[in-house]
């Protein structure tokens, strides 16, 4: 059991994350508001979990303005999509061997 | 270090997640019902507006053997009918139907939404729209240069074919359930362009009987009891 244990992604411990992740999996780019709203989070506990996930290179912050309006959008990278998938199944595995 | 059990609810909230995050599913059956009602009053419209005339080949609907349909003096109310003009008719009854459609789809579909707590404009409402409309524009402004062209036969077989792609192809971003109801419209459609005589009937049931089908098995599957998408 504990070989499986160790493909766990550490980086996908906590909850919001998995949570961002998953969002940015089915989503091309999301702002930063509508990420709040799916996840129910505070903006400075999004922040804080986004930059996690920016420093692991897990997704890609974009910056840009709409007029004048400054706007982020968050995109997972294919690093991010393949370390999720592979923690996904991870725990598939896990969870099928102790069923 | 998670147990199992928070490991198998971990996995619970990604899959409600990624569902939620890039499909609207608010869509309200109600509202499916509703368009279908309005679809077959104005099919009614319309075959009381052609009368017997054979254009259409229809005899199914003879409302005349309705038991309340004397009352409604059908005669006189068809012959008032007939002093508009075909095209203005047609317009006027199809722009109807979709205006009423519309605004009821729009109110139910904006309650739901409410009730469920997610909001009526967001990214998956805008995919959804986008696909659906671009086929469907393509569609209307097809089956309006055919009847500039007096195809008029061809209209309501281009019309079920466009809305058929339309649904199939915005199936990704609501429930997956609207993909067979645009493949049926898609088989009436084609089926109304082999027999083309049999226009109002094969409308009548795509826009009419399907819908209010779906929005039945729409409202059993994710509205009663509270239940959601």
């Amino acid at each position: 059991m504990s070989n499986f244990l160790l493909q766990l992604n550490k980086a996908f411990e906590n909850r919001a994350r998995l949570g961002i992740m998953s969002v940015l999996m089915v989503n091309d780019d999301v702002e930063f508001n509508r990420l709040k709203e799916l996840l129910q989070l505070t903006d400075g506990n999004l922040a804080s979990h986004i930059a996690a996930l920016e420093k692991e290179n897990f997704i890609e912050v974009r910056k840009q303005f709409i007029g004048k309006k400054p706007n982020t959008t968050y995109i997972a990278t294919s690093e991010g999509k393949k370390a999720f998938s592979e923690h996904l199944d991870a725990l598939e595995k896990m969870l099928n061997q102790i069923r | 270090m998670k147990t199992p059990e928070q490991h198998l609810a971990d996995l619970g909230e990604i899959r409600s997640l990624m569902h939620r995050s890039s499909r609207f599913l608010s869509l309200s059956g109600i509202s499916g019902v509703c368009a279908g009602l309005f679809a077959l009053a104005g099919a009614a419209g319309a075959y009381i507006y052609l009368g017997n005339d054979t254009f259409f080949g229809l005899d199914v609907f003879s409302l005349r053997k309705f038991p309340g349909a004397k009352i409604l003096d059908y005669e006189s109310m068809a012959n008032r009918l007939r002093d508009i003009d075909f095209y203005t008719f047609f317009l006027i009854d199809a722009l109807l139907v979709l205006v009423g459609s519309l605004t009821v789809g729009y109110y139910f579909t904006k309650r739901k939404a409410k009730r469920s707590g997610a909001s009526l404009w967001d990214d998956s409402v805008k995919q959804l729209l986008i696909h659906l409309f671009v086929p469907l524009a393509a569609g209307g402004i097809f089956a309006l240069l055919l009847l500039a062209h007096d195809l008029i036969a061809l209209v309501a077989p281009v019309t079920l074919l466009f809305y058929g792609i339309a649904l199939f192809n915005a199936g990704k971003y609501t429930h997956n359930d609207i993909r067979y109801l645009g493949l049926c419209e898609i088989v009436l459609g084609l089926i109304g362009t082999f027999y083309p005589d049999s226009g109002l009937l094969l409308w009548a049931i795509g826009f009419g009987v399907l819908h209010i089908v779906y929005g039945i098995v729409l409202y059993y599957k994710y509205e009663r009891e509270g239940k959601e998408g």
